[in-house]
C-alpha cells in the first residue's frame, strides 16, 4: 500500500450534486438499466445457483 | 502547551459529533480446485500484504481507520473518527477500495498454493445460509444518567428507518417470495443488550466511548444494513444524528413506543407497500410511513433553532421526505438512484421482465450479490454510478484522498499522521483508538482521549522523534 501522497487538496468546497432527475428521461433510464444488465449477463447466466449456494459466511460481530 | 502536557478536553458545540462506521465484508472464494480451502486460508491470503507491512492482521491505516480479520474469518473495516458526514462517506467508500485492493494479491497467493479461483467481497449483511453480519454505526453521545431511556426512545425510529435505508432483499420462496426492505431485519432478536453474536440487539449497550468516559459514551447501533449508495449512507447516519441532536437538547420525542419491536421490525421489512401497521405500546396502530413522517416533522420543526440549517441537513431532509413519499405512493422512481432498496429493486424488476427470472431464483440472488461486491471488476457499483443509476455525494477525489489520508478535523488526523511516519521511518509502533506508541521506546505512549482534538504537541513530538533526521530522506 503506498503511503505517501503529495499535493493533497482540501475538499471543503464540494460542488452541489446534480439533483436527481427521476422523471426526466424514462427511456434513457431504462436503456441504462438494460446496458448494465447486458454487461453482467454472462455473470448472471453462469451457474448462478451453484455460485449463490457456495457463499456461506461464518457468523461475525 | 508543552510536548508532555495532557491537553484538557475541548469544549465542542452540541452540533458537533463523532461518527464511525464498521463494516464486516462477506468473503467468498470461488474455485474449481479439488482440495478443500478454508475461509481462514482465504482470509490469510487476502491479508498477506497487510501483515507484511503491519506485522499483524489487525492494523490501523494511514487514513486513521482500522482494518482487520474478524471472528468468522471475514475482513472488517472501521472508519476513523469523523465529525463531518462527507468525510464519513468518503472514508467508508475508501474502505471498499482498501479491501478490494487486497483481492489480486490474495488470489495470486492462493494460486501459488494450488487453488486457482476468484475472491468476492460483499458489503452486505447475509449469506445464502442465513448467517448475518453487520454494519455497525457509532455515534459519540454526551454522557447522561438516563442512557437507557435515551436509547430506548430511539427504537421506534430505528425499527422503521429501514423503509428508507434498507438495502433490499428477497425473503421467502415460491408463492411467498417477496422483495423486502432490509436483510438485517430478520436477524434482530432484542432491542438492547451488551451482546452481539449470541443475541443480536438493535442497540448494543457496551460502554466503550474510546474517549473521556466522564463526558461521553458510545451509542452503538447494529440494526442497520450496509449501504452501497452514498445518499443511503448519508440518510442513515444523518437522520439518526438529527434525532440524537433533538434528544440531547431534551426535545420531547413523539410517543411512539412500540408494543413488540421484534415483530414490528419484521412486519415493516416484509411489506414494501408501507401499509403494514405496527402496534404501539399505547394500543394504537401506525404504519412505518406515519412513524417516519412524525420524526421528520419533528426535526423540521427545529431547523433554525436547535438544528442550524446547512446544505447537508437540507439534503438529508429532502431525501428523507422523498423516501417516505416513495413508500407511501408505491412509486420508487423518486428515489431510485439514491436509496439502495429502490436501486436494487429496479434492477431486479428489469431482470425479471427481460428474462422471466423468478424472484426467488438464482439469477436474482446472483444479481443481489453483485450489487454488494466490492472486488474490483466484479461488483456493479462503478457501472451503476457511470450509467447514472446510482447517485453520489462526495467527489471521486475525496474518496481517493481518503484511501490514504485521515479526516483533518478529528483525532484521526493524529493517528493517521503517526502511522504514516512510523511506516516511513520503518519503525515498529502500536496504535489503537486512544493510544500511540513507538515499540522499544519506553515511556512514549501517548494517550488520546479527546476524539475532537486534531492537534496535539505530544503527537508532534512523538512523530518528530521517529522521523528520519535527514530531511532529504522522503
Amino acid at each position: 500500500m503506498p503511503q505517501v501522497t503529495s499535493g493533497e487538496q482540501p475538499y471543503d468546497d464540494i460542488p452541489e450534486p446534480e439533483p436527481p432527475t427521476p422523471g426526466g428521461a424514462p427511456q434513457a433510464q431504462t436503456d441504462a438499466v438494460d446496458a448494465l444488465l447486458d454487461e453482467i449477463d454472462v455473470t448472471l447466466q453462469a451457474n448462478a445457483e451453484q455460485f449463490v449456494r457456495s457463499f456461506v459466511q461464518k457468523g461475525g460481530e | 502547551m508543552t510536548a508532555t502536557e495532557v491537553p484538557p478536553p475541548l469544549e465542542v458545540p452540541a452540533s458537533r459529533r463523532i461518527f464511525g462506521l464498521e463494516t464486516e465484508f462477506g468473503l467468498h472464494f470461488r474455485t474449481g480446485a479439488e482440495r478443500k480451502v478454508t475461509s481462514e486460508e482465504v482470509a490469510g491470503a487476502l491479508f498477506h500484504s497487510v501483515v507484511a507491512w503491519g506485522r499483524s492482521s489487525n492494523v490501523f491505516l494511514t487514513n486513521g481507520s482500522r482494518l482487520y480479520i474478524d471472528v468468522g474469518a471475514h475482513p472488517e473495516y472501521a472508519t476513523a473518527e469523523c465529525d463531518r458526514l462527507d468525510d464519513l462517506i468518503a472514508l467508508d467508500k475508501a474502505g471498499e477500495r482498501i479491501v478490494g485492493a487486497l483481492v489480486a494479491d490474495g488470489e495470486r497467493r492462493l494460486a501459488e498454493a494450488g487453488v486457482v479461483g476468484e475472491i468476492h467481497l460483499y458489503k452486505n449483511n447475509a449469506d445464502s445460509a442465513g448467517n448475518s453480519y453487520g454494519c455497525h454505526e457509532n455515534y459519540l453521545v454526551r454522557r447522561r444518567s438516563d442512557f437507557t431511556s435515551f436509547a430506548e426512545s430511539l427504537l421506534p425510529f430505528l425499527v422503521t428507518r429501514q423503509i428508507l435505508t434498507g438495502s433490499g432483499c428477497v425473503v421467502g420462496t415460491g408463492a411467498s417470495a417477496r422483495y423486502c426492505f432490509s436483510p438485517r431485519a430478520d436477524h434482530m432478536w432484542e432491542a438492547m443488550s451488551s451482546a452481539t453474536t449470541r443475541s443480536r440487539p438493535m442497540i448494543n449497550t457496551r460502554d466503550e466511548p474510546h474517549a473521556h468516559a466522564d463526558l461521553y459514551r458510545r451509542l452503538h447501533v447494529i440494526v442497520g444494513d450496509s449501504s452501497m449508495a452514498e445518499p443511503t449512507a448519508l440518510l442513515k447516519v444523518g437522520a439518526t444524528d438529527l434525532i440524537l441532536r433533538l434528544l440531547e437538547a431534551r426535545v420531547a420525542m413523539p410517543a411512539l413506543a412500540l408494543a413488540r419491536e421484534m415483530q414490528a421490525i419484521r412486519d415493516v421489512s416484509h411489506d414494501l407497500s408501507g401499509a403494514a401497521t405496527v402496534e404501539l405500546a399505547d394500543g394504537r396502530s401506525l404504519t412505518a410511513v406515519q412513524i417516519q413522517q412524525q420524526y421528520l416533522d419533528l426535526v423540521r420543526s427545529q431547523v433554525g433553532s436547535i438544528i442550524e440549517p446547512d446544505p447537508t441537513t437540507e439534503r438529508i431532509l429532502d431525501l428523507w421526505a422523498r423516501g417516505i413519499e416513495a413508500v407511501r405512493t408505491g412509486d420508487s422512481s423518486a428515489v431510485w438512484t439514491e436509496l439502495d432498496w429502490a436501486i436494487k429493486l429496479r434492477l431486479i424488476e428489469r431482470l425479471r421482465s427481460r428474462m422471466g427470472a423468478p424472484l426467488d431464483g438464482p439469477m436474482v440472488a446472483r444479481l443481489d450479490l453483485a450489487y454488494h461486491d466490492v472486488a474490483p471488476g466484479r461488483g456493479l457499483g462503478s457501472s451503476l454510478v457511470a450509467q447514472g443509476l446510482m447517485a453520489t455525494i462526495v467527489p471521486e477525489e475525496a474518496i481517493v484522498r481518503a484511501v490514504e489520508r485521515p479526516p483533518e478535523t478529528t483525532r484521526a488526523r493524529l493517528r493517521g499522521d503517526f502511522v504514516r511516519a512510523g511506516i516511513r521511518a520503518h519503525r515498529d509502533f502500536t496504535a489503537d483508538w486512544v493510544r500511540l506508541k513507538v515499540v522499544g521506546d519506553e515511556g512514549r505512549t501517548v494517550l488520546l482521549k479527546d476524539p475532537f482534538r486534531s492537534e496535539d504537541a505530544r503527537v508532534d513530538a512523538l512523530i518528530a522523534s521517529i522521523e528520519p533526521a535527514d530531511p532529504r530522506v522522503d
